[in-house]
């Protein structure tokens, strides 16, 4: 297993109170799936103990994540987005190349390109555990969702959820789900909002989002070729350390001195790409995925609101027709309640929203800033 | 007439330095060239300079690869072609690009030149002593042949040739087999270490495109940003990654590119030297063709006397002589051949101009 140093709410800022603290204690990386010990402390008198720990693997927290998003009760909250599936699937690809090519490179070579792998493997693996305790603490710290019932026997309940991964039939329902609700969004989104500022929130979450979207891609392309390039530094400096090793002439020597060159040139290299990947491109990852899921909430309220004006169209008529009254005005007020609950939690959601976000930026900013400074110092 | 390599041997320390300097662009459109300053300084006494352009360095190659590889010499490979590198110099000749490429080509010439003149025998050369003095040279054709590709294909022709003939060489000197062996060893790995070298540069290019493609995307998320602070923030760190973007471009085109000429250049080096090996053998499989040539002709004089045709008899006499002569020829340049071989292989390993 690997072991996790303690709680880290790398993307987020969360205040963590002492009535429910949420982590990912341990997690153990099988040949192709990945178990996280989930740890919880708690004051709350729902749970059986005050500190306990289960086993989970990823369908569950998907499966957790789902019932949020399936639950009308929650229509008016932003759920937090579920984490991304571990993938290791590239790093064993490389892995499984170098295995492949270990007779045509030097013992010396071949360890070194090992262990840069593996340093590579683990870096991935500790993202994926920080991914779905983020997911974790967030919920633990939304006052509605912590008290969860589900949550609780997510929690708690230390045998296997049974929960099994969509099959090909439920993933095509849930297909088709997202087609119209996107054609939905569209029809939606044409309705100009009386409240200024739901209108103002919808543009900005449109364009913020698809913009998000876009530096997400970029930054992930960017890191990748500034990681390819870091590789072929070390594959230099290995090469041109065995030639230099192989005599004691000037060329030799200088051979040595400009493979120590590009050894330094290397660490450099990596440690920049690995800090951009971390602090920045996982944070907009992270932002890409809740501007997401504060869109799903827009359109949520949206479709309340179609749902009311429709009501109150279906009212008149009745009254019109003085016929079915009663059953209208009580359906009419259902809609009319069920979306001023929503706007005015999704009000306070979307402010919420906007603080962790300036939040979660400026801390991992000023984070890559000073790791940017840290390293400069030291060559 | 041959000097022999004894006397080559006292001549080795003559003191001449080269300098390439001054490029200048003559003439203007697709017909224009850059022309350099020659100059050459002889036992800091003699001070003489000329204006030579690319072409009179391949002209320069050309003629001494003719004579010298025959005696086994290493002759130094020019500098690359670059069709690329000259039609931006030829378009225009003021943007950085096309000044560093002149000025890398100026340092690849002055560096060949220098190879040239440390080499004791090379220097006697009535053509390269032209090539120093003379001050209008004959404009050199056919130099299509000379680009690098171009060089290596012609060494590996010149071994597949030797490796076809049909009298495999016994080799008695084993230090020959031992050099040539480690020679294409380090070719090898050099070769291999090129082609990461090359990745390298590549991913490089990449980078930059890929920082600036992100540079624009984040000033785009900072306008949308709609807390101030925050949007200033990410307007300047792409700003940041903008700068970033000019610092790989410069890095990519000057630190790892020097190295990677030196790489290819020294590779190129040692694919010469692969030449000259080759040459030896060509020699020794010349001797042997002429022994087993003298061979028969001595066996049909036999034949002549036993037939007795006394007239035929004088001619097969005349030819046995000119055959023994060659013979003894072959065998002497055979034997001179590898002298120098080993000469020039010591002198390599011992002076680099690097």
């Amino acid at each position: 297993g690997e072991p996790h140093p303690g709680p880290r709410a790398v993307n987020v800022d969360l205040q963590t109170d002492a009535t429910l603290q949420v982590d990912i204690s341990d997690a153990l990386s099988e040949r192709d799936k990945v178990k996280f010990t989930v740890h919880t402390k708690s004051t709350l008198p729902n749970f059986k103990q005050n500190e306990f720990s289960v086993v989970r693997q990823h369908e569950e927290f998907i499966w957790l994540h789902d019932s949020f998003v399936e639950n009308e009760e929650y229509a008016g909250y932003i759920i937090p987005p579920a984490p991304p599936r571990p993938d290791f699937d590239a790093s064993r690809e490389k892995l499984q190349k170098l295995g492949e090519g270990e007779g045509s490179m030097t013992k010396e070579e071949f360890t070194k390109m090992k262990q840069e792998l593996e340093a590579e493997y683990l870096a991935i693996f500790k993202k994926t555990v920080a991914m779905h305790e983020v997911f974790l603490c967030r919920v633990a710290a939304h006052p509605v969702l912590r008290k969860d019932l589900n949550f609780h026997v997510f929690l708690e309940y230390n045998q296997d959820l049974s929960v099994r991964g969509k099959n090909k039939k439920e993933k095509l329902e849930d297909f088709f789900k997202n087609v119209v609700k996107s054609a939905d969004g569209v029809l939606v989104a044409g309705v100009k909002d009386v409240d200024d500022f739901f209108e103002h929130e919808k543009t900005f979450l449109l364009e913020y989002h698809n913009r998000v979207k876009d530096a997400s891609a970029k930054s992930d392309r960017m890191i990748r070729s500034h990681k390819n390039a870091a590789d072929d530094i070390n594959r230099i400096a290995s090469s041109l350390y065995t030639l230099g090793t192989q005599d004691s002439t000037d060329l030799c020597k200088f051979f040595l001195k400009v493979s120590e060159l590009f050894e330094k040139t290397r660490k450099i290299e990596s440690r920049v790409a690995a800090d951009e990947d971390l602090k920045l491109a996982d944070l907009l990852k992270y932002y890409l995925r809740e501007s997401q899921a504060a869109k799903d909430l827009l359109y949520r309220r949206s479709r309340a609101l179609v749902d009311y004006e429709n009501a109150n169209k279906a009212l008149d008529k009745a009254r019109a027709k003085n016929r079915d009254v009663l059953q209208a005005e009580t359906s009419q007020q259902l809609c009319c309640h069920k979306f001023e609950k929503i706007s005015e939690s999704a009000k306070q959601e979307l402010i919420d929203f906007k603080t962790r976000r300036v939040a979660a930026f400026r801390k991992n900013l000023v984070e890559l800033a000073e790791l940017e400074l840290k390293h400069a110092k030291v060559t | 007439m041959q000097r022999t390599s004894l006397e080559q041997l006292e001549e080795d320390s003559f003191d001449v330095d080269v300098a390439v300097t001054n490029p200048e662009k003559v003439g203007d459109g697709m017909n224009a060239y850059v022309a350099f300053k020659v100059s050459t300084r002889v036992c800091r006494k003699a001070f003489f300079s000329v204006r030579r352009r690319y072409s009179d360095f391949l002209g320069l190659y050309e003629k001494l690869s003719v004579k010298q590889s025959l005696h086994g010499c290493i002759v130094p490979p020019p500098p690359e072609k670059s069709v690329v590198g000259m039609t931006k110099v030829k378009v225009g000749m003021d943007d950085p690009s096309s000044v560093e490429f002149v000025e890398r080509r100026r340092a690849a010439l002055e560096r060949y030149l220098q190879r040239v003149v440390s080499h004791p025998s090379l220097l006697q050369d009535p053509d390269v002593r032209e090539f120093l003095e003379r001050e209008e040279l004959p404009r050199a054709v056919s130099t299509q042949a000379l680009s690098g590709a171009g060089f290596l294909k012609m060494i590996n022709k010149a071994s597949d040739a030797v490796n076809k003939m049909t009298i495999k060489m016994n080799e008695s000197d084993t230090w020959f087999e031992d050099k040539f062996q480690e020679v294409e060893n380090e070719e090898q790995q050099l070769r291999k270490l090129q082609a990461v070298v090359d990745s390298l540069v590549n991913h490089r290019k990449e980078l930059c495109g890929s920082t600036a493609l992100f540079a624009k995307s984040m000033a785009m998320l900072g306008n949308s940003e709609d807390n101030t602070a925050l949007s200033r923030a990410l307007s300047q760190l792409a700003e940041v990654e903008e700068k970033m973007e000019q610092l790989h471009q410069e890095q990519a085109a000057s630190d790892f590119f020097i190295f990677a000429e030196l790489l290819a250049d020294y590779i190129r080096l040692l694919a010469a030297m692969r030449g000259c090996f080759d040459q030896r053998v060509r020699a020794w499989q010349r001797w042997q063709e002429a022994q087993s040539t003298l061979q028969k002709k001595r066996e049909a004089e036999a034949k002549l006397l036993w037939a007795n045709k006394p007239d035929k008899l004088q001619q097969a006499k005349d030819e046995i002589t000119e055959w023994e002569a060659r013979v003894t020829q072959y065998e002497r340049d055979f034997d001179r051949i590898g002298m120098t071989v080993r000469k020039e292989v010591l002198r390599f390993e011992v002076c680099l101009c690097f």
